[in-house]
């Protein structure tokens, strides 16, 4: 016993330290930046120093914090209502079908951010959009632009998350024991009955998980916010961007990323404490 | 046309970008190896290396190993980078205004010998960076204008003052630079309303400009940060009007698209490319050389020509016609960034341009 659970340690030495080494001492570094002091002859100097998450404690930087916890919660919401029902009928598919559905989900994740921000700039413009297919079929008189937008965000990014929430959900759904459902319907359960009272309730740890996941990665994004978006929809990771890279301040970028990720992991803490609270 | 939107181009990516270029060893070279010489990538690196290194490599017997470098900001990290490691990306470069203050700032850049370059006398003062100790540090390469451009289609009669973004009917229909450090809008609104830029020597005066820029937002469509985003809007004119780089506008004017690029009466807003040397970089003489030769008239004058680009020595020295230099430039008295202010007031600034912008 006690020799299996010291091979079980040995095994996870060469994965720890290679998480160790790609996270956490970067994160450190970040830490470390986050609270040093601007220097004139140099980018900063290390020390203690609280004055860039004082500059985050004003209305401006706490509204931007929780306008993206806002928007990312919303898009893991949307994600995960489009994904859900599409997984669990894929799951119903003959094996081949569900192969080729998979494998062309899994091909959209090859596309950049970059790449879909800017196809749906185009897509959404006034002069090459779906605004003149619009007006070709009579439902607006005039072709319109509709971006920057919160719509256009909103789309953009919810294309975006759509193939990882079907990736995350697909495990769970394919595995879920049918019996349940015959079992449900043989009581004289309607299919949306059996849905809402069976598929879901069995199926919450994946939906939940996979929320989440949803929620941090969005948190991530940079182009789409800024480029299909006006300024009031810019996220944090789009004002980390401009504090890191055009205006020299890393002290200040590093705060706001820490900011972002003290956000995720209390999403996080949260969300997996009334998980476990709902079980108990 | 691809080609001339990478050069001064604002992506978030470029921190990837950036981040990928630093990973790779620097080479070691021989001591007498060509010149490296650093130009923005894309169009700006083929045109010099196509219309003026041959020309400098037969005049001086100086071969040239062409470099295309990342935009300031980004080019600045790795000058800084490898500053760390003892070594120079290249002997020499062009940057931009805003990061080249900030590297003054760290003095990353060598001083140049000003007794080696005879033709320095050809630049007027504004183009010479100089240290607190007089040391000279940046030599002005290459001059560019922003100007209002509008699309001929949607606006048929191009208007001749910035104040135009101010007025209301053109709400919603303006593209505008994103970050208060490229639009230079500031200086702009200054100029416009203030009668030039001295009020923004105080953080009073700054914020009292701020007011005023303000009233630009109901009319903004787009706040870009890359050139590619507002190109393609103005030329299909989804977005009829905004501040936009003249030499660009006036190729895409010579590709066909409706667009038109005005000097405004209160001046186009100059901003210039100026060589710098990184620490440690050791070609002195051949780099002044390189120096001279591109302070001569002649080079100006190609370079006029073949990119685009106002010359930043007198014109009257060069011997590009009226129609070539109009072309490039205007006699209107330009708008000059004040670089100093974004290093002075930099968190002020970028705090109350993000708050104006999203507001």
């Amino acid at each position: 016993m006690r020799n299996s659970s010291l091979s079980r340690y040995v095994a996870l030495i060469p994965s720890s330290v290679m998480i160790g080494v790609f996270f956490a001492i970067p994160f450190a570094l970040i830490l470390m930046v986050s609270v040093s002091s601007p220097a004139d002859d140099a980018d900063f100097r290390l020390g203690f120093d609280l004055q860039h998450f004082q500059r985050f404690a004003t209305w401006f930087y706490i509204e931007r914090a929780l306008f993206s916890a806002g928007l990312c919660a919303l898009i893991a919401a949307i994600s995960m209502a489009i994904a859900f029902p599409f997984t669990y009928f894929l799951t119903t598919f003959k094996r081949r079908a569900q192969d080729l559905w998979l494998i062309y989900i899994l091909a959209q994740l090859s596309l950049s951010e970059v790449l879909i921000a800017f196809s749906w700039q185009i897509l959404l413009s006034r002069t090459s959009g779906v605004g003149n297919i619009l007006e070709m079929l009579g439902i607006v008189e005039r072709s319109f632009s509709m971006a920057p937008s919160a719509g256009a965000v909103i789309a953009a990014l919810v294309y975006l998350t759509v193939p990882f929430s079907v990736l995350l959900l697909f495990p769970a759904l394919s595995r879920m024991d049918r019996s349940l459902l015959e079992a449900a319907r043989t009581l004289g359960a309607s299919p949306v009955r059996t849905f809402f009272t069976v598929v879901i309730p069995v199926t919450r740890p994946a939906i939940i998980s996979g929320a989440v996941t949803v929620f941090v990665l969005t948190l991530g994004a940079i182009i789409v916010p800024q480029v299909l978006g006006r300024p009031q929809h810019w996220t944090l990771s789009v004002l980390i961007t401009d504090q890191a890279i055009f205006n020299f301040n890393m002290p200040f970028a590093s705060a706001l990323a820490v900011v972002l990720l003290a956000l995720s992991a209390s999403v996080i803490a949260l969300v997996s404490w009334l998980g476990r609270r709902a079980e108990a | 046309m691809t080609n001339h939107l990478t050069r001064r181009r604002f992506l978030g990516t470029a921190a990837a970008t950036g981040a990928a270029t630093l990973a790779a060893p620097s080479i070691l070279r021989a001591a007498d190896g060509p010149l490296r010489v650093g130009t923005y990538g894309g169009f700006f690196e083929e045109s010099f290396s196509k219309h003026i290194y041959p020309g400098f490599t037969e005049a001086t017997g100086i071969e040239v190993e062409s470099l295309a470098v990342p935009t300031g900001e980004t080019w600045l990290v790795q000058i800084k980078n490898a500053a760390r490691a003892k070594t120079a990306p290249a002997d020499v470069g062009l940057m931009a205004g805003t990061p080249r203050r900030e590297g003054a700032k760290q003095k990353v850049f060598k001083t140049i010998d000003a007794a080696n370059i005879p033709n320095l006398a050809n630049l007027n003062d504004r183009f010479k960076d100089s240290y607190g100790d007089g040391g000279l540090y940046g030599v002005g390469g290459v001059s560019w204008y922003i100007t209002l451009c509008t699309n001929s289609d949607v606006i048929p009669e191009a208007p001749t003052s910035w104040t135009a973004l101010w007025d209301s009917q053109y709400e919603d229909q303006i593209g505008l630079l994103g970050l208060a450090t490229n639009s230079f809008l500031l200086e702009v609104t200054a100029t416009t309303f203030f009668d030039g830029t001295d009020i923004l020597a105080t953080k009073e005066g700054i914020e009292q400009v701020f007011n005023k820029l303000s009233e630009v937002v109901p009319n903004v469509r787009l706040w870009y940060k890359d050139e590619g985003s507002f190109q393609q809007a103005l030329q299909q004119g989804e977005i009829p009007m905004g501040q936009y780089y003249h030499d660009v506008a006036g190729l895409a004017a010579a590709d066909g698209f409706p667009v038109v690029s005005t000097f405004p009466k209160e001046g186009g807003i100059l901003d210039s490319g100026y060589w710098v040397v990184p620490e440690f970089a050791d070609a002195d003489a051949k780099t002044a050389e390189f120096l001279n030769y591109m302070c001569k008239p002649e080079t100006q004058a190609t370079l006029a020509r073949n990119l685009g680009t106002a010359p930043v020595i007198d014109p009257s020295l060069t011997d590009l016609s009226a129609e070539e230099l109009a072309a490039v430039s205007s006699n209107i008295e330009p708008i000059v960034p004040r670089y100093e202010m974004y290093g002075e007031h930099g968190d002020f600034i970028s705090d109350r341009w993000n708050q104006m912008i999203a507001g």
